[in-house]
């Protein structure tokens, strides 16, 4: 079988910041992969690469057997167009820490827009289905409202939908509940728990160990821009093998 | 309405539960009684002065409707808005292109803002009404070719004038608003597949809009004023066909007056169409839309009324 998302010596840089220095991993179809550590550690900007909101500058990248942002003819690299590049996004969802929902469409034309805009579906076929899906994070009252109109929690599961509204093969969590208030979280962590029953693969940033620990089918600790441990949640949790993992762990568990 | 308030009787006004309202002696701002005398003083003042002038009132109204002013009314909403129009539209463009990452583009977008921004708009227009003195010719190959001074009417001239330097104040407009749009919103829509293309038509510029449609108003309003310096090169708007009754008829002050009555009430009328714009794009920005004037009008009377119920 064909790795979600396979990784072979990503390494990212922002002028003299070297971000990531060389990551490898595998995500397999239908797991939920957890991507752990401190503030700085590269996570997020791995994340991003997957859909290539950020360019990698070294090492491989694929998405489903796919190569990201590029494709290969012989030893060669041609950097795939903008048109082809948006064509690979619809089947990647991605959830931001900050939502990021539209403030002038209402919480059902959110999850509408890209399937009427970027798959050319009809309003009444893609209204429906968003109406479903609003229903299935448990919004289906607030349909009508404004993202100013509701809770951070609601606002966020409006994204989740969204993001679900392009019927996508993968999807991206980053830090979905940081910007949460405590008692909004779980909430969040519902919907995205219910989302991994139902097979979907997930690659979600977090800081929510709970949430690793009873949903995560395998867990990443970064620090510094590399993978230091990689393993089963549970057991990277309870029985960390590095002094940096255990540092770390001490601190937020 | 007022004999419902009244059934219920003032004691429903106050719930009987509640905390004790406090009665208390207002501070008396004695300073504000006497700024208001002084300026109602200064103003009557004035209004006093311009009735005890030389000033044939009677013949404004006489000419208020005239066919020279009323052409040249319709002359000035003529060449604001084709001008606007041009200025919209050019300062999109320069916006978008003073944004872009093509160094190129982004320079001479800065070069074109540099210069119709830097020289005053009635220098450009007699720049342009006096071109011809160095194009002798127009001559677009097979397509046009005229002589310069047929071609560049006074017409165009001033729309020349107008719009060209209009594009640039409307680009340095569109583009804060396009600046003032989270970054989020652009990658949001990116991750869910769409072209850069249309995350700027359906994301990026409504959302611009907002900061844009309120200083574009102004803009129109200011436009509409300047119009009036097209006089100084040939073209008959409502200022020159003003003046011109007033040389002829005697009484060119009176026509001048004329002219101010008949930009406030057009600047007036702009005025209530912005309000109107700008609520329509503040759509969920905030919580509850602002009132329309009519609305405040309206509660402004129902709580007079249940006012006036209630100490019946």
């Amino acid at each position: 079988m064909t790795a979600m998302v396979k990784a072979e010596g990503v390494h990212k840089s922002y002028g003299a910041a070297h971000i990531l220095k060389g990551i490898d991993l595998e995500v397999a179809p239908g797991e939920v992969f957890c991507l752990i550590g401190p503030s700085g550690s590269g996570k997020s900007t791995f994340l991003r690469c997957i859909n290539h909101l950020e360019k990698v500058n070294a090492g491989r990248l694929y998405v489903d057997g796919e190569l990201v942002g590029y494709r290969q003819k012989g030893d060669r690299l041609y950097e795939l167009k903008d048109g082809e590049v948006a064509l690979k996004r619809r089947d990647i969802g991605m959830v931001f820490q900050r939502f990021n929902l539209f403030p002038h469409m209402t919480a059902v034309e959110n999850v509408m827009e890209a399937p009427v805009q970027v798959k050319r579906e009809t309003r009444a076929v893609a209204r429906e289905r968003a109406l479903k899906l609003l229903d299935r994070v448990g919004l289906a009252d607030r349909a009508g409202h404004y993202p100013s109109q509701l809770s951070g929690g609601q606002q966020q599961r409006v994204a989740i939908a969204r993001a679900l509204a392009m019927e996508p093969k993968l999807m991206l969590f980053d830090e979905p509940t940081s910007a949460l208030d405590p008692e909004l979280v779980g909430d969040v962590l519902d919907v995205m728990r219910d989302l991994a029953e139902s097979g979907m693969t997930m690659v979600v940033v977090t800081h929510e160990m709970g949430f690793a620990r009873e949903v995560g089918d395998s867990l990443v600790f970064m620090d510094g821009g590399v993978v230091v441990e990689s393993g089963n949640p549970r057991d990277v949790l309870t029985n960390p093998q590095h002094d940096r993992t255990k540092a770390f762990l001490s601190k937020v568990l | 309405m007022t004999t419902d308030i009244e059934k219920k009787g003032p004691e429903d006004a106050v719930p009987p539960a509640g905390p004790e309202a406090i009665k208390a002696i207002p501070v008396r701002h004695y300073g504000r009684y006497v700024s208001a005398v002084v300026a109602i003083a200064a103003f009557a003042a004035i209004v006093y002065a311009f009735a005890q002038g030389q000033i044939n009132w009677d013949a404004i109204p006489d000419y208020f409707f005239d066919d020279r002013i009323v052409e040249g009314v319709g002359q000035t909403l003529l060449l604001t808005v084709l001008s606007m129009a041009i200025g919209i539209v050019g300062g999109i463009l320069l916006a978008v292109m003073r944004l872009s990452r093509n160094p190129v583009t982004s320079s001479i977008a800065w070069f074109y803002i540099w210069f119709f921004r830097g020289t005053p708009v009635l220098v450009q227009l007699f720049v342009w009404f006096n071109l011809g003195l160095v194009f002798e010719y127009i001559n677009l190959g097979p397509v046009y070719k005229d002589e310069w001074s047929d071609f560049m009417t006074p017409f165009l001239t001033a729309l020349l004038g107008l719009g060209l330097n209009e594009a640039a104040y409307m680009a340095e407009i569109c583009r804060a608003g396009l600046l003032a749009v989270d970054e989020g919103q652009t990658e949001a829509a990116h991750a869910l597949g769409m072209s850069h293309s249309k995350t700027l038509r359906r994301i990026v510029i409504p959302q611009a809009m907002r900061v844009i449609v309120p200083p574009t108003g102004n803009e129109v309003i200011n436009m509409l004023k300047t119009t009036s310096l097209v006089a100084a090169v040939q073209y008959y708007e409502l200022l020159r066909n003003a003046q011109d009754i007033g040389q002829t008829s005697g009484a060119p002050v009176e026509m001048l007056f004329l002219a101010a009555t008949w930009y406030l009430i057009m600047t007036s009328i702009l005025s209530v169409g912005q309000y109107y714009l700008e609520r329509y794009y503040a759509r969920g920005s905030s919580r509850s839309l602002p009132a329309t004037p009519w609305q405040k009008v309206k509660t402004h009377l129902l709580s007079f009324s249940s006012r006036q119920g209630g100490n019946a």
